[in-house]
């Protein structure tokens, strides 16, 4: 496949969130606000793509040579909570005002399943480097299209008049039932 | 620590703190394996088994975690029995494993199980969290199975696989889609509410 295709798939055709249901909890939990949608998106597109790298790395140079790939789930896993932790430390460091619009949301990463999906997923269809790069960032960007065009009609929702057993989470996961539908209209642009 | 009789423990997990329609917990594998009973039914066993082993070895261990550690601590504890969960269906039942996909190793980042060891296992005897992580599973497989009987038998006209409507029937593809999952969880929810509010109308 590709690199341009396996972007495009990457962030429209097999979303993350509207296709493989990863990354559910913030994209209920922290897309009432667009702003602090945006902030959630970038902090999981950078993550992602730095966990893809990395992920690749311990794979291939470390588990398959020696026959650990058993390990992977353990391995990923440990990987993927300190490298959120290094980045969170680092962040801090070197950018206040990035770690003032990142900051409480990094931790919240390591239990972001959609970050361990990338790992295992991109594992498990063997990808090279360099696609593993570009279906890290391009899932990245997928999470963040998703997220905020999920703030973008949840602020107007509250304006909706919405049957009161419905309010919150339920009238959230119609609406991205709705835009999963709208998003399988993209399965048309690859073949 | 109010002190509640061993049975309101356990079926507290079936309604009260019901995690997938009450907490709203795990809902990545809520929606993404229901497209089938069977399929429902793997990963409602295979969590379970995960929360159950974790929350027994968490429970006895859980003087002996130093405190700043504890969260990695279960998810080691956690990710050693997913491993043994997903190389025994691989090995066992392949077919389930393959339709599961990465849905069993993503059983480590279930938001239900890292919950209950820190809310519950770490501070309550190896007995309470047994019976607690009993609990939590009935109602996760319970979730699982009314979701996915929706789905199959809307989406395909069978359940388990066997054909229950007859030729009549069209099948709802919606329903096997991701678009389906979301709308019928959502609509799951609304109706849980309702079912809450009614109920709670009549004792009060």
């Amino acid at each position: 496949m590709d690199l341009l295709m396996l972007f495009i798939t990457a962030v429209f055709v097999q979303n993350y969130v509207l296709y493989y249901f990863l990354g559910i909890c913030p994209f209920l939990g922290v897309s009432k606000k667009i702003d602090s949608a945006v902030s959630m998106g970038l902090a999981v597109t950078f993550v992602m793509t730095i966990t893809a790298v990395v992920s690749w790395i311990i794979n291939h140079w470390i588990l398959i040579p020696y026959r650990l790939d058993y390990l992977q789930i353990v391995a990923f896993i440990l990987v993927i909570a300190s490298l959120v932790q290094l980045v969170e430390m680092f962040i801090r460091k070197i950018s206040p005002p990035l770690y003032q619009a990142l900051g409480i949301y990094l931790p919240l990463i390591t239990t972001n399943c959609a970050i361990m999906g990338l790992a295992l997923l991109a594992a498990l269809k063997n990808f090279s480097f360099i696609q593993t790069v570009i279906y890290g960032v391009g899932s990245g960007l997928g999470f963040t299209l998703a997220i905020v065009l999920m703030a973008g009609i949840r602020e107007q929702l509250d304006l909706a008049d919405v049957p009161k057993p419905l309010k919150g989470a339920g009238i959230a996961l119609i609406v991205a039932g709705i835009m999963a539908l709208a998003f399988t209209g993209f399965s048309g642009m690859i073949t | 620590m109010p002190t509640k009789s061993l049975s309101a423990e356990y079926l507290k997990g079936l309604w009260d703190e019901n995690p997938v329609f009450r907490q709203l917990l795990g809902m990545c594998p809520v929606l993404a394996v229901t497209n089938a009973v069977i399929n429902g039914i793997a990963m409602g066993l295979a969590a379970s088994f995960v929360l159950i082993f974790s929350s027994l070895v968490v429970s006895s261990i859980k003087k002996l975690i130093p405190n700043q550690v504890r969260i990695a601590t279960y998810i080691v504890v956690i990710a050693t029995f997913v491993t043994m969960a997903d190389r025994f269906m691989a090995a066992f039942f392949p077919p389930i494993s393959k339709a599961l996909g990465p849905y069993v190793p993503l059983i480590v980042v279930n938001c239900i199980i890292l919950g209950r060891q820190e809310a519950f296992s770490s501070r309550n005897s190896v007995g309470r969290s047994l019976i607690d992580a009993l609990g939590m599973s009935t109602g996760f497989i319970l979730a699982l199975l009314i979701l996915s009987s929706i789905r199959e038998l809307l989406g395909a006209g069978t359940f388990l696989g066997y054909q229950v409507l007859g030729p009549w029937f069209k099948p709802w593809i919606i329903m096997i889609l991701p678009a389906g999952a979301f709308l019928t969880l959502g609509i799951l929810l609304g109706i849980a509410l309702v079912i809450e509010q009614k109920t709670k109308g009549r004792t009060v």
